[in-house]
């Protein structure tokens, strides 16, 4: 489904991920650790296509297409979608509407016909429910006085709309409580299949015993340290990240 | 120095008309020969007049212009400008109001819709106590030269304890093959109980030559009573290829009285200059006043809205909320005051300005000022100009959305605030109607 092979990119000249080489197939989950600032964002956003980031070596394909030089649009069209780990408050756009608009051109782009208006409506009713969603925020401006548990099942409720083969979770688990936690976790699974793929990526290892990782990567400074089954997060969990600093630096 | 000699040319050839047709305008002509020395005295504004330096109207004015418009439209050309199907329509075109293109069959008891000129002759004891009472000559030179030169407009009385349920469209309409200044005025009453809903709309039709409008309105509000106005400024719009003909100087001046509420909405959409001077005079207490404006310039565009904001007694509210987004080399100005005066203690008063700026070349000059001079009052401004928001348009571009109908979306969403505020339905859609159609 995506391969990436030594990506290097930087922001305001200072390069943040220093070579990191990822092969994800499709019904496969990938888990991505690592400490603050080793890169795990950054890998995320290039991904998603933000502009700030500079690839200054490297190649990413997905599915056979040169994923860099799509625009951020074209990647969305194309089935890459980003679970932000901030999700952005747009006052005066109302969730529904946003959807609409976004299926519509997603559609175009694949030369479908547009949604009937029945048919959106039957699919809105049905992944909010997947992602326990009040009815009511779904007609509310998109993220505008949500909690933060409500934000992230925003994300996890706009996946579900999209579907997209490559789904990239970035820290949707933080600040989420246990409850909330199960909530998109479940909403993730249910939309897991053996024709796409999902990278979570997290800080913690709590999210991975709901959403079990295929295989679990360690990000250190720019590059991807360590890589092996979901019991190498269990490990992380254990020992701190500080092993991992010392395994590289002894 | 030659600027100078056009422009006191223009100045010299008001007032030749002026002299030459005074005693054939309707209604007392020392009131109006008093506004003439008034305007006299003040001139044609230039970039020296404090409130008038970032909208040169006085450049405008270099070119020859005839007061005479050598125009008619008829019934055909301007049905499209009656866009509220269900309305009570009055037809000003060139500044005179005209029966036979207007729908006033069957108004109901308690509202009287006729010509200033015709209020004036039959004596009306209600226009007769407030025409021209509240639009202060010596206060500015355009309120001096409508008060002078105006020819006619629209007389609306609004009797006590009447509610009019549907709205009172009125349709400024011009059209000239020659440049040509006109004088629309109007007076609206709406006496002690009584509500009214009123829309002024403004347009230009079949016209190959520039028209700057001097038009005012004057609307008294008494005790309880409570009055939604609307204005659309869109003059260019009905021109083809976008021709930049529209000259507008809007002045709006309303008195409240105790426990009225008052709801503005100016909607500026084209026009190659507007100048709004709106101002409220909150003259009782418990009173309700509510400004909304909304400005989507391009182009050479220059829109300068004024405003002002008198709190004049205690327990007062007062909420402006004006949103521009400016693109091109337009200009957008805003101007807001509020006086909160010595007696008027327990004010509410706020006011908000804000601004999207989509081009490099444009400029949007915001100047909120607040004059207080009661110690035990509520008051708030806020400004801010920015660019669309970077983070708000990728977020929707990971969603699928292109970059174009991403900021479409934010620009909506930004003028929304305002246009959700339109109370009659039908008028909603069309202002909706008409954003959508200008950010495509």
């Amino acid at each position: 489904m995506i391969s990436i092979k030594n990506l290097h990119a930087s922001i305001d000249g200072k390069e943040i991920l220093k070579g990191i080489n990822l092969e994800i197939k499709a019904g496969e989950v990938h888990a991505i650790m690592g400490p603050n600032g080793s890169g795990k964002s950054t890998l995320s956003a290039v991904l998603a296509g933000r502009s700030e980031y500079e690839v200054t070596e490297g190649e990413v394909t997905y599915n056979g297409i040169n994923l860099l030089e799509l625009s951020p649009e074209d990647r969305a069209r194309e089935g890459v979608f980003l679970a932000f780990q901030y999700p952005i408050e747009i006052p005066g756009v109302s969730n529904v509407n946003f959807l609409k608009t976004a299926i519509g051109e997603i559609r175009a782009y694949k030369g479908l016909e547009p949604m009937a208006a029945k048919d959106f409506l039957a699919m809105l009713k049905e992944k909010q429910k997947l992602v326990e969603l009040d009815g009511k925020l779904a007609n509310r401006s998109v993220n505008v006085g949500f909690s933060g548990g409500e934000k992230k099942r925003n994300e996890i409720f706009q996946m579900a709309m999209l579907n997209p083969k490559l789904a990239i979770l970035d820290e949707t688990d933080s600040g989420l409580d246990i409850d909330a936690l199960r909530i998109v976790a479940n909403g993730v699974n249910k939309l897991k299949s053996k024709d796409n793929a999902t990278i979570i990526i997290t800080h913690y290892q709590r999210l991975l015993d709901y959403i079990i990782p295929d295989f679990v990567h360690v990000i250190y400074n720019g590059k991807i340290v360590k890589s092996g089954s979901k019991e190498l997060a269990l490990e992380l969990e254990e020992k701190g990240y500080d092993f991992i600093k010392e395994e590289i630096e002894a | 120095m030659e600027t100078a000699i056009k422009t006191s040319t223009v100045k010299d050839k008001l007032i030749f008309e002026f002299d030459t047709s005074k005693l054939f305008l309707f209604g007392n002509t020392k009131l109006r020969e008093k506004a003439m020395e008034s305007f006299y005295k003040i001139g044609i504004p230039n970039r020296k007049h404090e409130e008038y330096k970032y909208t040169r109207i006085d450049v405008m004015l270099k070119e020859e212009f005839y007061f005479s418009p050598d125009k008619n439209c008829n019934d055909e050309q301007i049905g499209h400008l009656k866009f509220l199907k269900d309305a009570y329509v009055v037809i000003i075109e060139n500044g005179v109001f005209v029966k036979g293109l207007s729908n006033l069959q069957n108004l109901p008891k308690g509202l009287i819709i006729c010509s200033l000129v015709d209020a004036e002759k039959s004596n009306s004891p209600v226009f007769e106590k407030h025409y021209a009472k509240y639009a202060d000559v010596n206060a500015d030179p355009f309120i001096a030269l409508n008060t002078a030169m105006t020819k006619d407009g629209v007389f609306i009385h609004v009797a006590k304890n009447t509610i009019i349920e549907k709205p009172i469209h009125i349709i400024h309409v011009a059209t000239a093959i020659q440049n040509t200044i006109i004088h629309p005025r109007n007076l609206i009453v709406v006496d002690e109980n009584a509500q009214a809903k009123i829309v002024e709309s403004f347009e230009i039709l079949d016209s190959t030559a520039k028209i700057f409008s001097n038009a005012l309105t004057e609307i008294v509000i008494d005790e309880y009573a409570v009055v939604d106005h609307y204005k659309i400024q869109d003059e260019n719009a009905g021109l083809p290829d976008r021709q930049e003909l529209g000259y507008l100087v809007n002045t709006t001046q309303v008195i409240q009285k105790k426990q009225s509420v008052f709801t503005t909405h100016t909607f500026t959409l084209s026009g190659s200059l507007v100048r709004n001077n709106l101002t409220l005079v909150l003259d009782g207490e418990h009173i309700e006043s509510h400004l909304n404006g909304l400005y989507l310039t391009a182009g050479n565009q220059v829109v300068d809205n004024h405003t002002v904001v008198d709190h004049r007694k205690p327990n007062c509210n007062s909420n402006e909320l004006y949103k521009g987004i400016i693109d091109g080399k337009s200009t957008a100005t805003f101007n807001g005051k509020i006086f909160v005066r010595k007696d008027a203690q327990k004010t509410n008063a706020f006011q908000s300005n804000k601004n999207i700026l989509l081009s490099e070349a444009g400029t949007i000059n915001t100047k909120p000022q607040l004059e207080i001079y009661a110690d035990d009052v509520k008051c708030s401004h806020g400004t801010s100009t920015g660019k669309l928001d970077e983070d708000k348009i990728f977020y929707l571009r990971a969603r699928g959305l292109s970059l174009e109908s991403a900021k479409k979306l934010l620009m909506h969403a930004f003028a929304s605030e305002v246009v959700n505020t339109i109370k009659i339905e039908p008028l909603h859609e069309y202002i909706e109607g008409k954003i959508f159609k200008k950010f495509e």
